[in-house]
């Protein structure tokens, strides 16, 4: 079982790859890529030389196109798949079954994995991105229970990804257009969700509000720590009370069920987080790289450890976390 | 062009749906979208059901097309799929790869909205699949479907959403049965209750969106009355209308008066605007954030 770890940058490539991430993933400075955030990602060099880094480090690098072009940006995206066969790296992360389409002609021994934006959530949705692409790996959005992701597991002749940490999205990922809904930027089109030129902090005298595009995401009394106006993570007003009414702000973290994920035949833990920094990166890196090697020795015998907990909670979204929709009752 | 009334995306009451398409079965849509397609622990109509309305709907000259279910998540929801996929006499909507999957090569089937059909390669791969027609996807605006309908592959339709509230996400989870301190397994079906979804307000009491079980829909109505005649400029096919409660056959009444060119528009608008309790927006199609109303100057 890999671990798949998230660089927005070279120092964060580095952070991954010297704190034992088997395999990193990266973006071109770009839409083309569902991290499409100011001051991130790589040029065409400095993508080299994050490839180059990693390969020395006996890690893999994959690259994500994995937002939807539309006719207009066609060619770009084309041309970001042109660019990424020239980098020597070991797959190509993509959602559009257009773009897809166009890789396997144009190179055909490119691996390709399925991004989580393609939601395929299904053997049957899965097996078609197999049989017409010749997809290796499918990385499953964040929907799937623990029993689920079993069934599917023993359906498939595929290997599959999933989140073990960071951000949740609550939504299925590839079929959220929130964000689009307030602010014209959503994951699929722009690769950015509740973008930070649409985030506005206001004081009032009911305390510190944010909003994005105008729209009211939350209140925070004094004192109360703020978080980051994600859209599904604001408190609403539904049938007269006022809550996380989609969810809290909260991280995704697996470490309860990872020899679950292990012995079921997941080939890869994948880390959310191209958007943070290197010091973050370094941190998971090294604590998911302990506990996915004690739980390999020994699966039966697997208890997270309070200090990898401590430390992951510490950094996490809300300072909090989740075992998401991989339990029953998050649903 | 056509109007065609889309799957009803909320949970209603058996009694009611039947009688709501009797009276679709009298109204001037040519095309009607049966089935669930929100949440498979609903089950107010089974697919003999299903089956039996669109049988009346077809000898009352209606097309039918079945539709399926958007996030298919268990084994169960699969083999439901495929009863649905094998039904043999009526088309199939595909919302999700699993359907294409299992209507590639076996019959023609209509691309939903939730498939991501962004450009005119993804188009191609889907009509070479045995796609007849695509539902374009929300966010996508008038010069994009434009490029697209330029150069779309020959005999596929092209059907856009011009009224209703739109859908804008699935999830795992259950938002109404969160809403009342449920778990989703323990749901007691809640979403019953909420005809037209659960309001969901910002905390200064702005209508911002409605909770539908494991979706989540704008709680402002798209409509893109005022775009009829881009429309059919840009060769589209069919029109589409989300169902909902109130003044569904006072909405299909008026647009297709329009479209006959009997009731000038602006007559139209005052009809659909007394069915958006929280106002319009038509932001996707102008390339602007979805909740916006673009006037034109």
């Amino acid at each position: 079982m890999e671990l798949v770890c998230p660089a927005g940058s070279l120092p964060a490539l580095k952070a991954a790859v010297d704190n034992g991430a088997d395999a990193v993933y990266i973006g071109f400075r770009d839409g083309t890529n569902a991290r499409n955030f100011p001051g991130l990602n790589f040029d065409f060099n400095e993508a080299r030389t994050a490839v180059s880094y990693a390969h020395k480090g006996r890690a893999r690098a994959f690259l994500a196109i994995n937002t939807y072009p539309r006719p207009r940006q066609w060619g770009k995206w084309c041309d970001a798949v042109n660019r990424a066969a020239q980098l020597d790296v070991d797959a190509l992360i993509l959602s559009d079954p257009g773009l897809m389409d166009y890789c396997r002609e144009k190179y055909p021994d490119l691996r390709l994995h399925l991004s989580v934006q393609g939601s395929a959530t299904n053997h049957e949705a899965i097996n078609y991105y197999v049989r017409h692409f010749g997809v290796q790996r499918v990385v499953l959005p964040r929907v799937l229970s623990l029993t689920q992701v079993r069934n599917v597991l023993k359906r498939v002749n595929v290997e599959l990804e999933v989140f073990g940490f960071g951000s949740l999205c609550v939504m299925v990922e590839g079929r959220c257009t929130l964000s689009s809904y307030v602010t014209g930027d959503s994951p699929n089109s722009s690769g950015v969700c509740s973008p930070a030129r649409a985030v506005k902090w206001e004081e009032t005298s009911s305390g510190r509000c944010s909003r994005l595009n105008g729209v009211l995401i939350d209140v925070y009394a004094p004192g109360e720590p703020a978080g980051y106006p994600t859209l599904c993570k604001g408190r609403f007003e539904v049938g007269g009370h006022v809550y996380y009414a989609m969810e809290e702000p909260t991280s995704l973290n697996v470490l309860d069920i990872l020899p679950d994920l292990y012995q079921a035949g997941v080939a890869a833990i994948k880390v959310e987080g191209r958007q943070r920094s290197p010091a973050y990166v370094a941190q998971i890196t090294r604590v998911l790289r302990e506990a996915i090697d004690a739980c390999i020795s020994s699966p039966e015998k697997f208890v997270p450890r309070a200090s990898w907990v401590e430390q992951l909670d510490k950094i996490a979204e809300g300072r909090c976390h989740t075992l998401g929709a991989y339990s029953r009752p998050w649903q | 062009m056509k109007l065609s009334l889309g799957p009803i995306p909320y949970l209603w009451n058996r009694e009611y749906v039947f009688d709501f398409y009797a009276r679709v079965a009298e109204a001037p849509v040519a095309i009607v979208y049966l089935g669930e397609t929100i949440c498979s622990k609903r089950r107010a109509l089974r697919l003999p059901d299903w089956l039996d309305i669109a049988g009346r709907l077809t000898a009352a000259g209606k097309e039918v097309v079945l539709s399926t279910l958007t996030l298919i998540e268990a084994e169960s929801e699969v083999a439901y799929l495929r009863t649905i996929a094998e039904n043999g006499s009526h088309a199939v909507e595909a919302n999700d790869y699993a359907a294409v999957n299992m209507l590639e090569g076996a019959m023609p089937f209509v691309i939903g909205p939730h498939i991501n059909v962004y450009n005119l390669r993804t188009l191609a791969v889907l009509a070479q699949a045995g796609a007849k027609r695509w539902v374009m996807p929300v966010e996508l605006d008038r010069d994009t479907l434009a490029a697209i309908q330029e150069q779309r592959p020959a005999g596929l339709e092209t059907e856009v959403i011009v009224f209703g509230r739109l859908p804008l996400s699935f999830s795992a989870r259950c938002f109404t049965a969160r809403a009342h301190n449920l778990s989703k397994d323990e749901c007691n079906i809640r979403c019953a209750d909420y005809p037209d979804g659960m309001r969901l307000h910002t905390r200064e009491g702005a209508s911002f969106l409605d909770l539908n079980g494991v979706q989540v829909l704008s709680a402002r109505t798209y409509n893109l009355l005022n775009e009829i005649k881009t429309l059919a400029e840009l060769k589209v096919d069919i029109l589409r209308l989300i169902p909902q409660r109130q003044g569904m056959f006072e909405i299909i009444d008026a647009l297709y008066s329009v479209l006959q060119g009997v009731m000038p528009p602006p007559v139209a608008a005052d009809i659909l605007a007394g069915c958006q309790p929280a106002g319009s927006c038509n932001g996707y199609w102008h390339g602007a954030p979805g909740m916006d109303q673009v006037n034109h100057a």
